[in-house]
This record gives structure tokens, sequence and C-alpha cells, in this order.
């Protein structure tokens, strides 16, 4: 029995034919790319399961007198790690770095001296045992005033001091310790930087084109090293160096402490994701 | 008549789409377009099937490329990330949306490899 299909399916059939154009037709000409919101997770650089307090001990700083920058970083990072920490954090009198570093310096100069006193009452010109220090033993002096990088310097041998951190470790319970250095300087710049500027023509269109200008710029450096040290051995575990700076306009006259958090705020996600993992939110493009 | 023309067209749409007439970029671009779809419902792990199995099948396609790279990032294998982002960009290195994809993505995998000093 032949016959023409009932006018019912050829509608169906069209209205099929019809999807199928539609759907062809938007992965054909849809939009050739999407954004999409990511969470990146970022693994803690240190294993700190060992730990269960953490002792943010002090800095030896520098720069500015403006601001106490190993008071006000030990605040900050005290706080941020009671937030977005698991270890608990002690809270213990602010370790003046600077003066015990002077006062290690002291005791091991004094200690070559008397060293070196024995040498000389021997008599024996070169005799020394192979454990007598020579002239390169004897520290570096420690300056007065920290005003630059050159004279932190001196000082992180005081981060080699196992046996003083193995103390303070045992002091509080064995924890991680965190200290290092911060040097928190003025900064000023001259020089073009690159700005847009609306301008109208004779017709009264407006146009957005950039103008080079010289202008002067002061500011802040801020340069903090993180060090880790396992308080049950006294050893470094990591450690870790930033470097933020911040310019403002000649004009512009915006406090040190402000400049200070405001380059603090940067590096405090990098601190923190050396002992907790974090997530770091963004945008990204789908292609098709 | 024009019900006969609008069968035809149905039947020809669908036998293009087939895949016993497609090549591979078009096999590649159906992975891809079903990774979209499911990455933007969360499923990153199964899109993450869809663009390898792309790259797989057409191996110069940049955009499955970047798309895997996404998805290596959002859950973390930033080495895998890097070395999809290279692979896309060496693929098409004037293409914009990859190379800023590229830029983001360098900044948090520098970020967390930054002033890393061994003591």
């Amino acid at each position: 029995m032949t016959g023409r299909m009932p006018g019912k399916t050829n509608r169906s059939l069209a209205l099929a034919g019809l999807t199928a154009l539609c759907a062809a037709a938007t992965i054909a000409c849809g939009a050739s790319y999407f954004e999409i919101p990511i969470e990146t997770p970022i693994r803690a650089k240190l294993d700190v399961s060992a730990f269960q307090r953490v002792l943010i001990a002090g800095f030896v700083a520098g720069g500015t007198e403006d601001v106490d920058a190993n008071q006000e970083t030990v605040r900050l990072l005290r706080s941020q790690l009671r937030t977005k920490s698991s270890l608990r954090v002690i809270d213990a009198e602010i370790i003046p770095l600077v003066e015990i570093a002077r006062d290690q310096n002291r005791t091991a100069a004094g200690a070559n001296d008397s060293a070196a006193s024995r040498e000389n009452t021997s008599g024996v010109p070169g005799s020394a045992t192979p454990n007598a220090p020579d002239q390169g033993d004897q520290p570096m002096p420690l300056p007065d005033r920290i005003k630059g990088e050159k004279d932190l310097e001196p000082y992180e041998r005081l981060f080699a001091n196992t046996d003083y951190w193995k103390k303070i470790g045992e002091e509080h319970q064995n924890p991680l310790i965190v200290t290092g250095t911060v040097l928190f300087v003025p900064h000023s710049r001259s020089g073009f930087v690159s700005r847009d500027e609306e301008q109208f023509d004779s017709f009264g269109r407006r146009r957005v084109v950039p103008v080079r200008t010289y202008v002067d710029r002061k500011g802040f450096i801020l340069r903090p090293k993180f060090v880790f040290i396992d308080g049950r051995t006294g050893a470094t575990m990591y450690s870790e160096s930033y470097r933020e700076e911040i310019l403002y306009s000649a004009q512009q006259n915006t406090p040190a402490l402000s400049s200070y958090f405001e380059l603090m705020d940067r590096l405090v996600p990098n601190f923190l994701s050396a002992l907790s993992s974090q997530k770091i939110r963004g945008t990204r493009v789908l292609l098709r | 008549m024009s019900h006969r023309i609008a069968a035809f067209l149905a039947l020809f749409v669908a036998a293009s789409a087939s895949p016993l007439f497609a090549d591979a970029r078009s096999d590649a671009k159906l992975q891809v377009d079903f990774g979209i779809h499911v990455a933007q419902r969360g499923l990153w792990r199964e899109a993450i099937y869809r663009w390898e199995k792309a790259v797989e099948l057409d191996p110069t396609y940049a955009a499955a490329f970047n798309d895997l790279a996404v998805a290596y990032e959002h859950e973390g294998q930033l080495e895998k990330a890097r070395k999809a982002y290279e692979k896309a960009l060496a693929l098409e290195p004037n293409n914009t949306q990859i190379r800023q994809n590229y830029e983001l993505f360098r900044e948090i995998n520098d970020r967390t490899n930054a002033g890393k000093d061994k003591p």
C-alpha cells in the first residue's frame, strides 16, 4: 500500500529538521570563547604538620625610623596567622634581635681574642691548633644603624646559630619559629610616566591620548626575608625574600606606616602560602 | 515539496555532524564543546578527560590545549598547566586570549615559586 504520508508526520519531520539546524547553528555560530571563574589551589611550601604552635619571634629591622618594622611585622603576621592558619600563635615578648645579634657578636669576638692570646703565649709562631680561630674567623662588625641591605648582611649569621634557636624553641615547647629581616626604606624616583589624557578637537569630539610627562615620585621599598626555623633543632627549614616598592607623586604626603601596611598587604599571601594551602581566585577564557 | 526540503536538510545536518563524516578537528571540537559545557557546571575532571581526548585527536588544536591548561590550573596541576599553555602558544603565538590566560597563570606560578632561598 502506497500513499502520501500524513501531514502531521511531515510537520514533525520539518520540526526535527529545524531543531537539528538550530543546534548545528548554535555550535557553528555560537560564541568562540567563554569566561570562566577558576580557583587555583596552591599547596603549602612547608610541611608544618609536625608543629601545633608557631612563634613569630622577631625581626632584625632597619631603614626608616618612622616605623618600628620589627614590632609592626610581628604584630601583623601574628594576627594573620591567628585567622588564616591552623597553627596556634604563641603570644610572647617580641625578641629584640638586633641587640641579641650584637651580644652574640661581642661574645664571639671575646672568644676569638682569648684564643688568639693563648696562641701568642705558646711562643711558637704558626703553631696554632687546627681549631684555633684566625683573623678570618673574626665576626663581621655589626653596624649600629641598619640603613640598607649591606648593613643587614652581618646580622644574617644570627639565623644560623642553631644553639640559640634551639634554646628559644625549648622555652616555648618546640614550636615552628618565624624570624628574619625587614628593611623598610624611603625611596624616590624621577622619570617619565605615561598617562591617558582626554582631548577634544575643534568639532568637540573626545579623544583619549597617551601623554608622557616627567614626574618626581617618592615612596618606600620593603624588603623582608622570612626565615622558618624548626624549634626542636634550631635549624633553618626554609627562607624566602621579597621586594616590593610603592611610589606616590612628590606632592602626596603618605604616612610611612600606611605605606608599610600597603606593601605588607601584597606580601602576606606569599608568607601565608608557605605555611598553609590556599586557593587563588581568578578568571580564565575557554576557547572553542 | 517544502516538507521534503526540510526533511532533506535535517538529514544533511544530522549526517554532517556524525563522526562518519567528521575529520580529526571536528571530532576534537565536539570534545572541546562538551568539555566547556561540563566545566561551566563545575565538572572539571570530566572536562579534563574531554580536552585530553581533544588534543589526542588533534594535536594542532590550540584552543583545546588552552582549555586543558585552564582545567589543570583549576586542579592545581601547575606543571601540566604550564606545558599545555606553552603548547597552545606554540601553535598560536598571536592568540591574545591564550597569552592573557598564560600571563595570569604565570603570575600565580611565579608567586608560588618566588623568593625561595635554600637555607
